[in-house]
């Protein structure tokens, strides 16, 4: 079992309007099986010994499935596996005498608490204004109720495995929350359930996540890159489609 | 709630149909739209250009063809100021927003590679548009508003009095400095659309896992023959023995 000796420079945060900045620790004896965030478990426990402060991140399953964690490594956001969240990347991706930097997400929409950690509250507000679909509630239907075909049932789940961690947002280069707020809206275009609340669904997300100031899409495509589900920028297609047809039909974008 | 909803006061019909063209989407409708204009317009150019190979008569009669159009010529070249306008007013916009959407820069910042489209295309796209837009202006007024027949820019069509556009373009091109600087600038043209062509079409919607790589391939193309195709012209000019 290889150990690693890592320089690690980490943006340290005392608080949301606090200036940060980059500070460096060498970490020695790092395991190569270690996780990630296990490694900064380590280095914690070492500040605490020392009696600094921990360093502050975010995390919660640690099994890629939740989106809570989510760190920019080396500049790329969630590290430079593909298809991986923070919490499943591990050392055996760096190697001895590597020098690491870690940063928070960076976005004016994603204001930081403490250290590596942000407020993505501005994902819930957006959530909240239509990325949903309105049934009664009651004894629980049948399953089969409404049949859906294969392929659409298929495009609605591929956007539906958005776990909102907000990597898309930390990558691109405008800071656009446009993959996110796709994904929301395209899980609900291919199903029947989503269909009454189409219109207005779109329309109050976009005008939702313009008001929290999140960039324009500018088709770059880093996204797509970096989000650990692979979500594609084809639903950013389908978010602006929907978009026209609502504002259209509705004859504005105010719902 | 719905009673709430109901309650605030409406647009009236002007600022609701405009609404739709003031949101992130909306805006970079309207750049995509103008751009895939631009492109349109860019392509009818460049064959128009390309007559100059086939010697002065055939260039001038084009010139002349041109602007014997009359008010059908005012008319398009109202509508092509207006899609300038309007692509270069919404880029603006559309950039300041971006740009000030992240405060606080990252101290290290990469691609992560496939299948992202980043590129020094895709992230220059102002600074590319800035240049040609003020190449634009001065491209118009060195040829269509520069020395016309009074100023001695005369030639014979099949008998008809025209403007001698031909030498006029050959004397520029014959300057180093000039030809240099169109040629140069014809680059950031091929960068431009490089990225703005297939953008375009993503910023319409139009995204299908089959034809987005066709279209992203196609831009390319496109990028290249618009900078080959516009430069080919100074350069021939400037190496080729045409006397003016």
């Amino acid at each position: 079992m290889s150990k690693m000796n890592l320089t690690l420079k980490i943006w340290r945060q005392a608080s949301a309007n606090a200036p940060g900045a980059m500070e460096t620790y060498p970490l020695a004896d790092v395991s190569e099986h270690m996780s990630f965030l296990e490694m900064l478990d380590v280095l914690n426990e070492k500040l605490i010994k020392e009696g600094k402060e921990p360093v502050e991140f975010d995390y919660d399953c640690r099994e890629g499935i939740c989106g809570t964690c989510g760190l920019v490594i080396n500049g790329v956001a969630h590290g430079p596996r593909k298809l991986t969240a923070t919490c499943q990347l591990h050392m055996r991706e760096f190697k001895n005498g590597d020098t690491i930097t870690i940063e928070p997400w960076r976005a004016n929409a994603f204001p930081v608490i403490k250290d590596l950690v942000v407020d993505r509250t501005a994902f819930d507000r957006i959530v909240a204004k239509g990325g949903y679909v309105s049934v009664n509630t009651g004894s629980a239907r049948d399953a089969n109720e409404t049949p859906i075909g294969k392929e659409d049932a298929d495009k609605a789940f591929d956007a539906a495995t958005c776990i909102s961690c907000g990597a898309c947002v930390a990558a691109c280069p405008n800071a656009s929350a446009s993959l996110f707020v796709s994904a929301k809206v395209s899980q609900y275009t291919y199903l029947p359930q989503g269909h009454p609340e189409r219109e207005r669904r779109v329309l109050k997300m976009v005008s939702q996540m313009d008001d929290e100031g999140f960039g324009n899409c500018s088709n770059h495509g880093e996204c797509e890159a970096v989000c650990p589900k692979g979500i594609s920028i084809q639903n950013i297609a389908i978010m602006r489609r929907e978009y026209v047809k609502a504002a259209l039909k509705t004859g504005s974008a105010i719902v | 709630m719905q009673q709430a909803e109901k309650e605030t006061a409406k647009p009236g019909p002007l600022a609701s149909v405009l609404s739709i063209f003031n949101t992130t989407i909306g805006q970079k409708i309207i750049t995509g739209l103008t751009g895939l204009g631009l492109v349109g317009f860019l392509v009818g150019h460049l064959a128009g250009n390309l007559t100059l190979f086939a010697g002065s008569e055939a260039f001038n009669s084009y010139a002349h063809k041109l602007e014997s159009l009359g008010f059908i010529l005012y008319a398009v070249e109202l509508g092509l100021l207006a899609v300038f306008v309007f692509h270069i007013v919404f880029a603006i916009s559309v950039t300041s927003h971006n740009k000030s959407a992240r405060k606080s820069k990252y101290v290290d910042s990469r691609s992560a590679g496939k299948p992202s489209r980043k590129s020094i295309s895709s992230q220059t796209m102002i600074y590319t548009g800035i240049i040609l837009g003020l190449f634009t202006i001065i491209h118009v007024w060195m040829f269509k508003f520069g020395p016309g027949m009074a100023a001695g820019y005369h030639t014979d069509l099949h008998g008809l009095p025209a403007r001698d556009l031909y030498r006029l373009v050959v004397e520029k091109f014959k300057n180093p400095w000039i030809m240099g600087s169109y040629s140069a600038v014809m680059l950031l043209l091929g960068v431009h659309v490089r990225h703005g062509f297939w953008s375009a079409f993503q910023s319409l919607g139009a995204y299908h896992p089959r034809y987005t790589p066709l279209i992203y391939t196609l831009g390319i193309l496109i990028a290249v023959l618009f900078a080959i195709g516009f430069l080919a012209l100074p350069v021939y000019i400037f190496f080729a023995p045409l006397t003016a």
